[in-house]
């Protein structure tokens, strides 16, 4: 079985604003925690997917020249191969236009299934693998809790508002995945320098057969207008609770009017 | 005056709070007509009315909802093509944004998810990087659909007549590519739900598996129980009531954290709330930066105090 996974490279805004010590999932701080958090769990799908069904594992990503790392990250876990969409004209692309790229980019390469993750912590839009399926006429099997393949059927538990939906499909398929689907692995020393050796395959809009004028910022079908950053919030009243914190809490909600 | 469309959210004709929302913001946008797909009109009509929508396009068959989200597009995708409406509005949640993007890609149009506000001239702000900067942004491109997160809008009622156009589509292959073969839903016992409540009370690892505390408080407050992802991972709570990146986002009156520590990703899904409480035991837990008010202390005393207090001062 053949699989390609969608990862992304996104800022590190989350590590900054992270302040948390007693996180452990984020610990594993920097440099490498630069990969979108849940791509690396459509990663280690992929691979359990592989070990199980022999199969083959190649990443996708579209980002600047930077993106490679995330790239190596991936191959290092145990990836087979990277693709890499790399392309100045592609500055500022939108959900819109980075579905069109991958799903041109798909068109290079032979696959039973894509993975994706289901969010990026940047965008947040949670729309691309939807689009994907869209734009291929493929099954949907978004939001996947659970992967099972038998042959040429695919069967997911999608995460619903009210619990889960099961979603059955034929191959080829594109399928997005949510954190509580499996742990991802650690890339091992032996992996990191493994993936030195792997082919790395790097693709431009040229490449793609694709024209500047239909990707990228000016082509976006949306635009900002203006970002403020919201005042900060007031700081708080804290106390410590010397045997009637719940009462002073209390005094704060009916002050609020919620009592 | 232009037209609007609605999306309804609903269960069974049973109609989601947020679409009473969608209907009173689409007002001040337009005329708002609802799209009904599924079962159980009839259900839904008062409520569709009640709300201003003037017009309501029925879909009905089960075709429509045996399938994963390609239908909804479909079912939208015709309207817009024979309508022109001036704007699509969709709960901003997984299945109304993905129903959106695919929306967007079938009809050769700019998307905007999460929206909190849309004003007259269709410009909409969003809640980026975890509530901390307010984007405005307008579809430059096609029929601005855009998903709007349920209780940035307070419903309120004005009566329209609701008339109901029929709509039938066919579906093609790929839209019905991915079978829906089981629904399990799961249980979810009294309380409000989560995203619509204006009182949000949650538990995270700091309860040590011992919830009754935080919804003994929640059925107090009238509140929805919300869990940090320590928690529903353990298994103490279902993953739908998780609030954070990967969870819900929450908007409420009133958000009330024991025993979470207020990592990035749980503060991504409740950093919007309006008053924000916290009881911590520790006082360096980053959860006090977000708050109104905070007790550093054991939520075992505290929370069972404050319900006390809560019972006895509504009494
Ligand atoms: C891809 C990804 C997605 C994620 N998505 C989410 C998400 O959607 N939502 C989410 O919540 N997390 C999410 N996380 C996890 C997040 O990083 C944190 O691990 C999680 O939020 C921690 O939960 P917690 O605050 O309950 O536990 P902890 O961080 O362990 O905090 C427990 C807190 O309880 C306090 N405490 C302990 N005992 C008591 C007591 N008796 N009285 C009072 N206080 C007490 C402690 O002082 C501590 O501050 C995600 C992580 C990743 C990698
Ligand atoms: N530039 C990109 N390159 C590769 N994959 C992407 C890119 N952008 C989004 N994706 C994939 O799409 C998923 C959802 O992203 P989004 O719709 O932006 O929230 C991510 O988890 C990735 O798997």
């Amino acid at each position: 079985m053949k699989i390609v996974v969608c990862i992304k490279q996104v800022p590190d805004t989350w590590a900054e604003k992270k302040l948390s010590p007693s996180d452990q999932t984020l610990d594993r701080d920097s440099a490498d925690s630069v990969m979108n958090e849940l791509d690396e769990y459509a990663v280690e799908e992929a691979l359990q997917l592989a070990e199980k069904h022999s199969g083959e594992v190649t990443v996708l990503t579209m980002g600047p020249e930077k993106a490679a790392e995330t790239i190596r990250k991936a191959l290092s876990m145990g990836a087979d191969a990277g693709i890499h969409i790399v392309d100045d004209g592609l500055h500022g692309s939108d959900a819109l236009a980075t579905s069109t790229v991958i799903a041109k980019a798909l068109g290079t390469v032979e696959w039973d299934l894509v993975i994706l993750g289901s969010e990026s912590t940047d965008a947040r839009m949670s729309v691309v693998p939807a689009m994907l399926a869209e734009r291929l006429g493929l099954p949907q099997l978004t939001f996947a809790e659970k992967v099972d393949v038998e042959g040429t059927t695919v069967r997911i538990q999608r995460q619903t508002e009210y619990g889960h939906d099961v979603v059955e499909a034929s191959t080829p398929a594109i399928v997005s995945v949510v954190e509580k689907i499996n742990e991802p692995r650690y890339p091992s020393f032996k992996g990191i320098m493994a993936a030195k050796k792997k082919p790395l395959t790097t693709l431009t809009l040229a490449d793609l057969g694709l024209d500047a004028a239909g990707v990228g910022l000016a082509a976006a079908w949306s635009k900002v207008d203006d970002a403020t950053l919201r005042p900060p919030r007031e700081a708080g009243t804290i106390v410590k609770d010397e045997g009637d914190g719940g009462v002073a809490l209390a005094d704060f909600l009916a002050s609020q009017k919620f009592i | 005056m232009a037209e609007i469309l609605v999306l309804v959210e609903h269960v069974d004709g049973e109609v989601k709070k947020v679409t009473s929302e969608l209907l009173t913001l689409a007002r001040s946008l337009g005329e708002p007509s609802a799209v009904f797909v599924g079962a159980g009109f009839d259900a839904a009509r008062d409520m569709l009315a009640e709300f201003g929508a003037t017009r309501v396009y029925v879909a009905e068959g089960s075709d429509l909802t045996e399938f994963v989200v390609a239908p909804k597009a479909t079912v939208l995708a015709q309207i817009v093509t024979e309508h022109s409406p001036a704007a699509v509005l969709l709960a901003s949640t997984a299945e109304g944004k993905e129903i959106a993007g695919r929306l967007a890609v079938r009809t050769g149009s700019g998307v905007l998810t999460d929206a909190v506000a849309i004003d007259a001239e269709l410009v909409a702000s969003q809640s980026v990087f975890g509530g901390s900067t307010v984007v405005r942004s307008s579809v430059t491109h096609g029929t601005p659909i855009i998903t709007v997160r349920p209780n940035a809008t307070s419903p309120v009622a004005a009566q329209a007549t609701a008339e109901r156009v029929d709509v039938s589509v066919t579906l093609s292959d790929s839209d019905k590519a991915a079978r829906v073969v089981d629904r399990v839903v799961k249980e979810k016992g009294g309380r409000p739900e989560l995203t619509e409540a204006a009182i949000v009370v949650s538990g995270g690892r700091g309860t040590n598996g011992d919830f009754t505390v935080i919804e003994a408080l929640a059925d107090a407050l009238h509140a929805a129980v919300g869990a940090s992802r320590a928690a529903t991972d353990a298994g103490w709570y279902p993953h739908q009531n998780q609030v954070g990146q990967t969870g819900k986002t929450v908007s409420p009156q009133l958000y009330l954290a024991s025993g979470i520590s207020g990592a990035i990703q749980h503060r991504a899904g409740m950093q919007t709330s309006k008053t924000i409480v916290a009881v911590n035991k520790d006082s360096e837990a980053p959860i006090f930066e977000l708050v109104d008010f905070g007790v550093i202390g054991d939520l075992f005393q505290v929370i069972p105090q404050l319900t006390a207090e809560v019972v006895k001062r509504k009494a």
